[in-house]
């Protein structure tokens, strides 16, 4: 198979920039970007039929050989009308994005960031476990309200566990507890 | 009649109807029928389908009568038919679940009715990936189901929306793009793109080439299947799009591609060079994508962050390239599809009744939706692989494969799947703790649907009784407005309830069904039955 050096050249200055546009994060230049990748896919497509050759299909007196590799410009068409659509799509996307915020970058995940700053003690989870002393808590009490438990308060005060119990290994258990 | 010929009416049927419901765009009721007519007839006839293949193998159509290596082929064998009917089953279900939020919270004119075209051709578009007989189909498949699937990513156009849809569109325009390119390579070297002929004609190239081409497609299809390290853009997006798009694209987006990865592992490369890659990839799916999830507080981000994480159970099973292995790697495809398609919607019912996807604001809800409890808790056990459920199972065959391949990374990979699996179970207690069981007086800063009470039967102000927005405190909440919607439809919640039982059946006819994986297995790893299905008898002996 013989190939086109100048398609090959062009092909690989498209693939470099709309690498490098990608990275940017400006979303018109990811756009750019995504255009430009899909271009220089199309020309690697159409460097696979080999040299350009006659119209097949055509005519049944032109030998096989002359002809032009069909299929790969088939593929091409189907990949421009895909990228065609992806394109306007991603620009009605970033329009919104504009109407939206006034920004045209691509905006961080505010949950993300609020999950990787959470700490790793966590009230609920990590407190003491106070032993439970009847099966049914009377009324039916919520926890935060159970102010005879120890490691269980409101939730703003910050729970140092206790040092001793902890070394222990032992959970503390506030004698009188019982409203019995 | 050849059934077979009919397998193309499973794509052209939802164009047909998505052609139909945008005509019917004014007509919300007429729409909701037809789209929902549409999705039960080709469940109907892949279930028919599914019963020819299910003792006879693959079989092929030609379409418009040119012969394989040049015309396109759709091929159904045992493992795509028990995928289209899973997934038509779970579309059906999401459809129904998504038809009642839109007839409950009345959208009558707005621009979610072009939901109903759009999800129609997102389900043409998984069928057509899943029949398709050669690469470039697969890809035409590929991208009809991602572009539809982002009209439904940012459905409605909020910030969060357009926000999570561009990452999403660009990485999967990326990962469109890989495709391609394997595409154009694949096309370049052998001269064909029809799987079965691929299958023969791969063989024949250097080893050098043959690893490039396998490389390409495995990084197209590892972003689409969010493998890690390519699965960072799925947790992202995922989370902010509507209940049932959420549902649905977790159920079935990534699972087409896991299923492209089976074909290549099997079909176009079967030899194991690409073995312990692979389970190194799996092992770190799983345990990365698990670890993620413990550390979420949004019901919603935990479980895509799962969702991630057991896509490498079925990546470890395709990477042992045994029977058994690939066999249970079907089995928990169809398992994780309905199971993670269900919790997805239950989340949605949790979010409608308590106003908040975030585990730290919700409380009670066990005491408050009794029903709701126990639709979470069957799958949310399947999930985490508690026996006697259709997880456990999967789980099983797997852990099995890997003992009876024996090698130490075969043996890490059963020590990191049970880890992950107690990391499952870990995550789903979680949730279960804090949402179901805890008084809501300890969420934290509950949302007003949470604390609003209703008079019940006998006149008594009572948690349990409210039904309706209307006892809603309308300044704070969602449900602001005058008209009276139901908190929780009832078609929402039985469409629910249908695939919690689906995801039952799997348990109880599981014998069944892991016959039917394991037939599917042999037949896809001796590659004959498919590649002579296509090119006619004789082709596949070298």
């Amino acid at each position: 198979m013989s190939v086109n050096l100048t398609l090959l050249l062009v092909m690989g200055v498209l693939y470099a920039v709309g690498i490098y546009l990608l990275l940017e994060r400006s979303l018109t230049r990811v756009l750019l970007a995504l255009m430009l990748l899909a271009n220089a896919t199309n020309l690697l497509l159409l460097t696979t039929g080999g040299y350009a050759g006659l119209a097949p299909i055509f005519s049944k007196d032109i030998p096989a050989s002359e002809f032009n590799d069909p299929l790969p410009q088939a593929f091409i068409l189907t990949s421009i009308v895909i990228s065609f659509a992806v394109t306007a799509f991603m620009l009605s996307l970033i329009y919104r994005s504009w109407l939206l915020s006034k920004a045209d970058h691509i905006q961080v995940d505010m949950e993300d960031i609020r999950v990787a700053k959470q700490e790793i003690y966590d009230d609920e989870e990590d407190s003491e476990i106070a032993v439970e002393i009847s099966d049914f808590h009377e009324n039916d009490q919520p926890l935060a309200k159970r102010e005879t438990v120890p490691g269980i308060g409101p939730k703003k005060t910050p729970l140092a566990p206790d040092a001793t119990s902890k070394h222990n290994g032992v959970h503390p258990v506030t004698p009188g507890k019982d409203k019995e | 009649m050849n059934v077979a010929s009919m397998a193309p009416l499973a794509v052209v049927l939802p164009f047909l109807g998505a052609a139909l419901a945008f005509v019917l765009i004014k007509h919300p009721r007429a729409q909701r029928r037809v789209s929902l007519g549409t999705i039960t007839l080709t469940l109907l006839l892949e279930v028919w389908l599914l019963a020819f293949v299910w003792n006879s193998g693959p079989v092929a159509v030609q379409l418009g009568g040119w012969a394989p290596p040049f015309g396109i082929v759709m091929v159904a064998d045992q493992f795509s038919a028990l995928l289209l009917v899973i997934s038509s089953a779970v579309s059906l279900a999401v459809l129904a679940y998504a038809t009642g939020q839109g007839a409950a919270d009345g959208e009558e004119g707005g621009p979610v009715s072009v939901f109903h075209p759009t999800y129609l051709i997102l389900v043409a578009g998984v069928s057509n990936a899943f029949l398709a007989g050669d690469l470039f189909n697969l890809y035409v498949g590929f991208e009809i189901l991602l572009t539809s699937s982002y009209v439904l990513m940012t459905l409605g156009g909020t910030g969060s929306r357009i926000r999570a849809g561009i990452t999403y569109v660009v990485v999967s325009v990326v990962s469109s793009l890989l495709f391609l390119i394997a595409i154009a390579m694949v096309y370049g070297a052998t001269g064909t793109v029809t799987l079965a002929d691929l299958a023969v004609k791969l063989g024949e190239l250097d080893p050098g080439t043959q690893n490039l081409l396998h490389v390409l497609l495995l990084v197209a299809f590892g972003i689409k299947a969010a493998v890690f390290p390519l699965s960072f853009w799925l947790p992202d997006s995922y989370p902010t799009a509507p209940a049932p798009v959420t549902a649905v694209f977790a159920g079935l987006l990534t699972k087409v591609g896991v299923y492209a990865i089976v074909r290549t592992e099997t079909l176009l490369f079967p030899g194991d060079d690409f073995n312990s890659p692979l389970l190194i990839v799996a092992l770190l799916t799983m345990i990365v994508g698990i670890l993620g999830a413990v550390a979420q507080t949004d019901i919603k981000r935990m479980l895509s962050f799962t969702l991630v994480s057991h896509i490498g159970y079925m990546i470890f099973g395709v990477a042992l390239s045994s029977v058994l292995g690939l066999a249970a790697t079907i089995f928990y495809v169809i398992h994780h599809i309905t199971i993670q398609t269900s919790l997805f919607m239950v989340t949605g019912l949790i979010e409608r009744r308590g106003g908040s996807s975030s585990i730290t604001r919700l409380g009670g809800l066990a005491k408050l939706s009794p029903i709701l409890g126990v639709l979470y808790f069957i799958p949310a056990m399947n999930l985490a692989g508690i026996p006697p459920f259709s997880g456990f199972l999967g789980k099983l065959g797997l852990l099995q494969a890997g003992v009876a391949d024996g090698s130490p990374l075969a043996y890490t990979l059963v020590v990191g799947g049970v880890v992950a699996s107690l990391l499952t179970l870990l995550a789903m207690a979680r949730v279960w703790n804090r949402v179901f069981w805890r008084s809501t007086a300890d969420a934290e800063d509950p949302d007003p649907v949470l604390l609003a009470t209703a008079p019940d039967s006998s006149g008594v102000p009572s948690m349990r009784a409210l039904r309706t927005s209307k006892h809603v405190d309308a300044t704070e909440g969602r449900f602001s407005g005058d008209n009276e919607i139901p908190i929780l439809p009832r078609m929402m919640v039985y469409s629910t309830m249908g695939l919690v039982v689906l995801g039952l059946g799997m348990t109880f006819f599981a014998g069944p069904l892991f016959d039917l994986s394991e037939h599917a297995a042999i037949s896809m790893l001796e590659r004959t039955p498919y590649i002579e299905a296509v090119m006619g008898s004789g082709a596949g002996t070298p």
